[in-house]
């Protein structure tokens, strides 16, 4: 198993430093990079295959995620609330790393400030009692955030079965995650504790998967009713979220490319 | 002398007049948003409400403009038959998208939070979406061109930072790519989009 993963992470590490020769080809999506300020383009590599892992996808949300998110919208409003600050109150062991790899030591201080409260008087992250005394929360970190904000390209654009759209990168992020970078793997799965199960873990991803899908519902529903192409469309928010959170920025102007805009006169 | 006076009091008339209409952006967003949220949360049948949304639309969003924009490169290789065609299929596609969005909120209440001059001809709108018991609060950026000042038109929502323009210009390349470059199955599936 070992051995199957090393090869995996090789594949997908060498798979990072040779994609950029792909770059200037037809079939790609152009995403406009504010460090050096030139255009770098993203490859959907094995796009046939991909398109049938979406519709794959696709199938499984319809029969599996989408009844469950909408039957989970039954729940009374406090304890989806509470689900949903007690789950995002654990990517925190994600985030304050993540926050200290980008230099964001602030940030790191406000995170772990805020988990600390949070899992204590929060009860576990329930309640987000830190909002209330000012601590706002932060943006989420990963590591595929931090190895773009260290400058490591997206590589592939591809599409994993119920995982959903991803790159090489974000992978490579994922992968850190198992490899001792997520606090909250290590004590359920990782390591054999006796406060936690494996199943912790798999239950909190799922409810996660969940919480999402029900907090999107309409904007899901409506991105299916006007889209051509729904794939592509996808495929664009993908990477258009992962560059902002990668910027860190809110500013608009900071994350679009102006240029083809300039160029349209119709006044 | 009669004469000097009577162009004075008209240039005055004219620039006054001018002033008094031009609108700013912030301004124009927070009538939009107003307008559209009276129409949504009436009891006027959907259809109903479908026309007045568009009527907005078509004063206010620059559809052609949009149009160009989301064409990407192949706007440049349009030949004038194509370009009147596309416009024409493009107005309609963007109208059912944007009222069909639009009809399903019942009564969205969205603030103006403040607004960045970017150029003369570009300002962004910031706005947030307020929390109801389904949906979190959503920002949205709306970009309004001011090149006419005194006619600003909106040509792009930004959501959470995801550009809605982009996101259709990304879709319809990739419709056009995956058919050799032939712009007509693009015109193809907008007929389709339309029709449905």
């Amino acid at each position: 198993m070992k051995k199957i993963l090393t090869i995996f992470v090789i594949t997908v590490i060498s798979q990072v430093f040779t994609l950029n020769t792909y770059a200037g080809s037809d079939d790609t999506v152009e995403i406009k990079s504010k460090v050096k300020e030139q255009s770098t383009e993203v490859k959907d590599c094995f796009e046939t295959i991909n398109r049938g892992i979406f519709a794959f996808n696709q199938g499984l949300d319809k029969i599996f995620f989408k009844p469950i998110a909408k039957g989970y919208r039954y729940l009374p409003k406090p304890i989806r609330s509470g689900t949903s600050n007690a789950l995002s109150n654990l990517t925190n062991v994600v985030t304050i790393p993540n926050n200290i790899l980008q230099g964001q030591l602030k940030e790191a201080g406000l995170n772990t400030l805020r988990f600390s409260i949070n899992s204590t008087l929060g009860i576990a992250g329930i309640f987000d009692v830190a909002s209330y005394y000012g601590l706002n929360k932060l943006e989420k970190e990963d590591y595929g955030q931090t190895l773009g904000t260290w400058g490591v390209k997206e590589g592939c654009y591809f599409v994993l079965p119920v995982l959903g759209p991803t790159t090489v990168r974000d992978t490579i992020g994922s992968i850190a995650n198992f490899g001792g970078g997520d606090a909250w793997y290590n004590v359920t799965v990782a390591n054999d504790t006796k406060y936690f199960e494996d199943s912790d873990y798999y239950y909190s991803r799922l409810t996660a998967g969940v919480d999402f899908r029900a907090k999107n519902l309409e904007a899901f529903n409506s991105l299916e009713n006007n889209s051509i192409d729904l794939y592509a469309s996808v495929r664009s928010l993908y990477l258009q979220d992962r560059k902002r959170k990668i910027l860190n920025s809110d500013e608009t102007t900071e994350t679009m490319n102006d240029d083809d805009w300039e160029e349209i006169d119709t006044q | 002398m009669i004469k000097v006076k009577i162009f004075s009091f008209l240039f005055l008339i004219l620039f006054s007049f001018d002033k008094s209409i031009a609108k700013e952006p912030s301004v124009l967003i927070a009538e939009i948003v107003n307008e559209a949220s009276i129409i949504l949360s009436s009891s006027d049948p959907v259809e109903s409400k479908i026309i007045k949304l568009n009527n907005i639309a078509e004063t206010n969003v620059d559809i052609e403009g949009i149009g160009m924009y989301t064409l990407g490169n192949y706007r440049k290789s349009l030949n004038e038959d194509e370009k009147i065609k596309y416009n024409k299929l493009f107005k309609s596609y963007f109208l059912k998208s944007f009222s069909s969005r639009l009809v399903d909120y019942s009564d969205p209440k969205i603030s103006v939070v403040s607004e960045k001059k970017i150029n003369e001809k570009y300002t962004i709108v910031n706005t947030i979406l307020e929390e109801t018991s389904k949906n979190p609060e959503i920002r949205i950026d709306w970009r309004i061109y001011t090149k006419n000042p005194n006619r600003p038109l909106i040509r792009d929502l930004v959501v959470e930072g995801l550009s809605l323009a982009r996101t259709q210009k990304e879709e319809f390349k990739s419709i056009i790519q995956n058919n050799d470059g032939d712009i007509n199955y693009l015109f193809r599936s907008l007929e389709e989009f339309i029709i449905k």
